[in-house]
């Protein structure tokens, strides 16, 4: 265990991931240079229609960011004449089945996590979080679970909403308990 | 010896019980940040900065700092007793840190580790004590152009220096340096880059991006690797500590070396991650028996984190005394400077004296108490990484979600941070280096007015950037580091070409 390769990634006991890859690494790179190229093509259209000339007052609005979007897309373009040179060699992986389907456990949550602020608070809605996902993702005891989520609440509720006065968005709850 | 005056009048503003426990907090918490994987320095500053928004800065910078100290301890626990690098800059711990916790010297290669760590700090403390209040008053004579040379230096040398494809660097730079960019042009007023939305009229904020990039994109990086943890157990015994300590002065070559290495990284923007690395190597190849190391040698641990943190905290040299951060980390508590109020650059040292010499000296008093708190609470923060990962994560997304909101109390940030999230996870895959994109997120908009404003001054000439030597010579430096890789092998091949003949 003293090649670097091996540290980062999961510990020498575990079997080996063999699952199907989801996607390989240069479509995916591909894309995103794609999709970053087209970030800066639309910044540089926007600047060139705030002004990128030069006023009495010197450079307009326009003028920095268009120079800086420009060079973004080339380094795109230069990334994607790389890709296209390099394809037909073989790829690796970005992402195999079971990673992906760890990572969605995750995401996914996190995803309805946002919504869930505005209409129930942030605080009833991180219990629900916490607990939730330890029992189902972690599949750990369910009173285990929602003691943990209970305490790390409160402990925030307390940090933030008492003890440093940062407010958070809130819902039916908190309003029924008066703050 | 002015420094020293100015030293023990910080140390007077740090005395206070309220300043004290404040950096025992930080320190808990820090190591505990630390400790975890999927968390790490500039994460753990990120998502704590909230919390210092209603403190006055001098005890925010102090516990903030604190975080940053304790998770520098903190990721070599986790190296040493589990393989698990807490930190990118602890990897090159686990290559003999990790064999001695199996031949059961985990105390020793912890305190070897905790030690450095300090040495490793104190060597850079000194310097920024000595060095910066003079570079910080040099740099009072700088104008815009001079401050736009330094800028472009900056950027430069994460090009040229960096390992990464260059295109992808340039990629992340760029990206920063738009996405700073968006809202009210603070120059003139107008409107860019919103395309309509209300919401964007304040632009990105930088913690945002920040607590998505690293916060968030960790996790999902850390649930796609299935942590399983397995480690040593440890507990570090007072004999242990002094058996190691008693042998320091034979490592003193490597100790001296690895500081040296880390201070001259830290300052350029290289890095703590090359300064550990470099540090290992070097030790590796003047050794005298180079096959032993990976087997678990005391050197192996020593250079790379007495070079880690020699470089995490000279990084905070050119943030305190230009402005200019030397890392992630040094970049996030930039933010949090501005967020206080206080205007970053050498103007600091003139009119926030009580502010600068306390964070000098809580350095100093951070570092004693962080080697204390970790040589005697081992045990307790090996035990955090029993906790099943199932319930920590969620628990940092609550904790990056909170942070995210409290910055400016916008939904939509919320939202923005699972965006960057989400490009944080893709662009480490893709290996698109984050760290560019943070430096420019936060410099983005000081460099623009510094440009504009030499533009400004010289009417649209860009000879303004060679107009003095001082100025002439920082851009010609920039561009030389830029192309570095293309001079280098320019080089190259001219020496290789006299041989044959």
């Amino acid at each position: 265990m003293s090649s670097p390769g091996q540290v980062l990634g999961a510990p020498p006991e575990d079997e080996e991931d063999t699952s199907p890859a989801v996607v390989g690494r240069r479509p995916v790179e591909t894309a995103t240079l794609a999709a970053v190229l087209a970030f800066s093509l639309a910044m540089a259209w926007d600047n060139w229609r705030t002004g990128i000339h030069w006023e009495s007052t010197g450079p307009q609005a326009g003028y920095f960011p268009f120079y800086v979007a420009m060079i973004m897309a080339a380094a795109c373009a230069w990334g994607l004449v790389l890709e296209f040179v390099k394809r037909g060699t073989p790829d690796k992986p970005f992402v195999r089945r079971n990673q992906f389907k760890r990572v969605m456990q995750v995401f996914v949550p996190t995803l309805l996590f946002v919504p869930a602020t505005q209409w129930l608070g942030l605080y009833v809605s991180s219990f629900i979080l916490i607990a939730g996902f330890m029992i189902v993702v972690g599949k750990l005891k369910a009173w285990v679970s929602l003691l943990t989520a209970f305490v790390f609440t409160a402990a925030m509720f307390i940090t933030f909403e008492i003890a440093f006065d940062v407010i958070m968005p809130k819902g039916p709850l908190e309003r029924l308990l008066g703050y | 010896m002015e420094a020293f005056g100015l030293l023990l009048m910080g140390f007077k503003v740090l005395l206070t019980w309220k300043i004290l426990g404040l950096m025992m907090v930080g320190l808990t918490l820090g190591i505990f940040v630390g400790v975890l994987p999927g968390l790490g320095g500039p994460n753990g500053v990120a998502i704590l900065l909230p919390l210092t928004f209603t403190m006055e800065p001098t005890a925010a910078i102090v516990m903030l700092s604190c975080i940053y100290w304790g998770a520098l301890f903190g990721g070599a626990i986790t190296s040493i007793l589990f393989n698990i690098p807490g930190e990118a800059w602890s990897v090159a711990t686990t290559f003999d840190g990790y064999p001695m916790a199996q031949k059961g010297q985990a105390a020793e290669a912890l305190t070897a580790a905790f030690t450095s760590s300090f040495i490793g700090s104190l060597v850079a403390v000194l310097l920024i004590t000595f060095l910066a209040p003079g570079i910080a008053s040099f740099a009072l004579r700088f104008g815009p152009p001079e401050f736009f040379a330094v800028y472009l230096l900056t950027f430069c040398s994460f090009v040229g220096l960096g390992k990464e494809e260059k295109h992808k660097t340039i990629i992340s730079m760029a990206l920063g340096l738009l996405v700073a960019g968006i809202g009210m042009d603070t120059v003139s007023g107008t409107l860019r880059m919103t395309f309509g939305s209300s919401e964007l009229l304040r632009g990105v904020n930088f913690l945002v991006a920040v607590i998505g990039l690293f916060g968030i994109s960790e996790i999902l990086l850390t649930m796609e690797e299935r942590l399983a943890l397995k480690g040593h157990a440890a507990r570090i015994s007072l004999r242990v500590v002094l058996n190691v300590w008693k042998d320091l002065p034979k490592y003193w070559v490597t100790l001296v070396r690895s500081s040296v290495i880390g201070c001259w990284l830290g300052i350029t923007p290289g890095g703590a991650i090359a300064a550990s690395f470099m540090g290992y190597n070097l030790a590796k190849r003047m050794s005298k028996d180079p096959q032993s190391f990976g087997t678990g040698r005391i050197e192996g641990v020593f250079a790379p984190e007495t070079a880690a943190h020699a470089s995490g905290t000279s990084a905070l040299l050119p943030m305190l005394a230009l402005g200019i951060p030397g890392s992630g980390t040094a970049a996030i508590l930039l933010g949090g400077l501005m967020v206080w109020g206080l205007n970053p650059g050498p103007l600091l040292f003139v009119e926030h004296k009580d502010f600068v010499w306390g964070l000098i000296a809580s350095m100093y008093l951070g570092n004693i108490v962080g080697l204390v708190m970790v040589l005697t609470t081992v045990p307790l923060f090996a035990s955090v990484l029993r906790v099943p990962f199932a319930a920590i994560a969620p628990m940092i997304v609550v904790s990056c979600a909170i942070g995210a909101f409290a910055i400016q109390n916008a939904m939509f940030d919320i939202w923005l941070m699972v965006l960057f999230g989400v490009v944080g996870y893709v662009f480490k895959k893709i290996g698109i280096p984050l760290a560019p994109l943070t430096l420019a997120l936060v410099l983005g908009s000081r460099a623009e007015d510094a440009f504009r404003l030499s533009m400004i001054g010289a009417g649209g000439d860009l000879r303004v950037f060679w107009s003095n030597n001082l100025v002439g010579s920082i851009t010609t430096l920039a561009l030389l580091l830029l192309f570095w890789p293309l001079i280098g092998r320019a080089f190259g091949a001219l020496r290789r070409k006299p041989q044959p003949a």
